[in-house]
């Protein structure tokens, strides 16, 4: 079966500027964003009644909430049959998974779909400092990390990557070809963060952050917002361009949501929503042009690869020690802007965003060289992932 | 490597009170389901795996295996807490999949590895004792220990 019946299509995506200390407001860059993705898709506002976004307004460092669904819905004045937001959802894309699933149940025809990202603006005094003008106590999932030091998903994503290094012999060398990648395609994205060349050299001297992670193999906080227009099938024929298609999505996980209690501390939950969405589709990961893969840190790209079956498990390294096969004009092109390690954290949307811009060929200078229809697109790491197979139509 | 002066200390709950009072009197208190007999963290009033609600903290034996760790390098909360320093994932002695986020303390931070046998030690700050993990007094002790 596929993703709700095949009734569901994305019409239109919309970007805001991106940058460093843009000195906006996130909910500035998601206005920008949305208006784009609007007139992307050939609507008008007036089109749009649902609306959808990730994380909701929950408690976070600065930034980090950069719009609410209610600040769009309000300030762009959309008369809404159906509105959500939340954090506690599969991946940051899974908000647009249910705005997928309104439109298949009949609350809504149009969905706006965002995330906005305002972290290097509002963190400009640095993330360190942050930390130490906490004097609260830590709860929720914190609890049982910050007494002991573990304060970043660096950290907690880290340990994940050494023992996986343990059992498989990934080496740093191989790690480091993720970011190595994403520097070469950024230097065609007019949008990217760093564009500088980067060697092997460069990767390895790096200022280490919590081994195996050095600098490069963390992402960049930026400012800037992504959105995209879902909209139901039959409302979507008279619109300018041929629609993208969710041909699967995978929502799934298996065991609890830990960062530290999974039964196989070689996989995460990539490994449960890309097996959810193979279950839904007749294709095989032998069917995909090229894939987006969120790389908050260069591991948890390895982990998508490996969990979409792009190679055996236990393998990733082998298969990053071939770059020439990911790069732009490969077999299997990945992370075709730059990815979050160079193009900067839009935080999953961004991969979204770029998948759909390379199946209607308007990449620019950074456009795949061969003909591109299935994108497959690996959203979040640790617990929290939620995955798509989108297909060109027409 | 050095302990840190100070940490950011946790929330404590109902259910994870004894979690971390237990050092007070030197026990690592985990949840155990009384019903299939198997150990469980985080803390929660029921068994994840059989739904019972017969569960309790006990003490466990505080003698773990490093799974996973990470040497952090970055001054995450600046002078107070100075990195180099060991953050972990280590397996409880009584079962292996009943994991802890740690800090691996008294060694030097090259020292720690994947399989190293490890045992509790608690840092009191105010009214929490912070289960920290330092090196096993001797493996094969720790070994033997496992056994009984
Ligand atoms: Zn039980």
């Amino acid at each position: 079966m596929t993703f709700v019946d095949d009734r569901v299509v994305i019409t239109g995506i919309g970007q805001s500027d991106v940058g460093r200390r843009l000195g906006r407001t996130g909910v500035d860059l998601a206005i920008d964003a949305a208006l784009a993705a609007i007139a992307d898709a050939g609507l008008q506002p007036e089109d749009i009644d649902g609306v959808a976004s990730y994380p909701g307004n929950v408690p976070a460092e600065g930034g980090f909430v950069g719009a609410l669904s209610h600040d769009i819905r309000d300030a762009l004045g959309l008369s809404t049959t159906w509105v959500l937001s939340g954090a506690e959802t599969p991946g940051q894309i899974g908000t647009l998974m249910d705005g997928a699933a309104a439109i298949a149940g009949g609350r809504a025809t149009h969905v706006l779909s965002f995330r906005s990202v305002w972290e290097s603006t509002a963190q400009a005094a640095g993330r360190a400092q942050a930390l130490t003008g906490v004097a609260a106590r830590a709860g929720g999932h914190a609890e049982f990390r910050m007494p002991f030091g573990a304060a970043s998903a660096a950290n907690w994503i880290a340990m994940y990557a050494q023992r996986y290094m343990h059992e498989h012999g990934l080496t740093r060398e191989q790690l480091g070809q993720i970011p190595l990648n994403g520097r070469r395609n950024a230097a065609r994205n007019p949008k990217a963060i760093y564009t500088d060349p980067m060697t092997l050299d460069d990767y390895l001297d790096a200022r280490m952050i919590s081994y195996p992670f050095g600098l490069f193999d963390c992402d960049v906080p930026c400012d800037g917002a992504t959105a995209v227009i879902l909209s139901r099938r039959e409302a979507a024929g008279g619109l300018r361009r041929p629609a993208i298609a969710i041909e699967a999505a995978g929502s799934a996980l298996y065991e609890r949501h830990t960062w530290d209690q999974r039964t196989d501390l070689t996989t995460m939950a990539a490994h449960d929503t890309t097996h959810h969405l193979w279950q839904n589709t007749k294709m095989t990961p032998a069917d995909v042009d090229f894939a987006e893969l969120y790389d908050g840190f260069s591991y948890l790209c390895a982990q998508w690869i490996e969990a979409f079956g792009f190679c055996e498990k236990g393998k990733v390294g082998a298969f990053l020690s071939e770059p020439e096969r990911f790069a732009l004009d490969g077999d299997l092109p990945i992370n075709t802007h730059g990815g979050q390690l160079s193009a900067g954290r839009l935080h999953g949307y961004g991969f979204l965003h770029e998948a759909c811009l390379q199946l209607w060929g308007e990449a620019g200078e950074r456009q795949i060289p061969k003909d591109v229809e299935i994108a497959a697109v690996g959203v979040g790491g640790g617990p929290e992932a939620g995955c798509l197979l989108l297909r060109r139509e027409g | 490597m050095t302990r840190p002066q100070s940490r950011i200390l946790p929330q404590v709950t109902a259910d994870s009170r004894a979690f971390w009072s237990g050092g007070a009197e030197g026990e690592l208190r985990i949840y155990r389901c009384h019903n299939c007999g198997r150990w469980f963290h985080p803390p929660v009033g029921v068994c994840f795996r059989c739904r019972s609600r017969d569960v309790a903290p006990e003490a466990a034996s505080g003698r773990a295996t490093v799974a996973a760790l990470t040497v952090n390098h970055h001054p995450w909360f600046g002078e107070v807490f100075p990195p180099p320093y060991v953050v972990a994932i280590v397996e409880l002695a009584e079962q292996p999949d009943v994991r802890l986020t740690t800090q691996i303390v008294d060694c030097p931070v090259e020292d720690v590895h994947i399989g190293m046998p490890v045992e509790v030690d608690f840092e009191q700050h105010d009214d929490v004792w912070v289960p920290v993990f330092r090196p096993a007094a001797s493996t094969t002790a720790t070994r033997n220990g496992g056994n009984q």
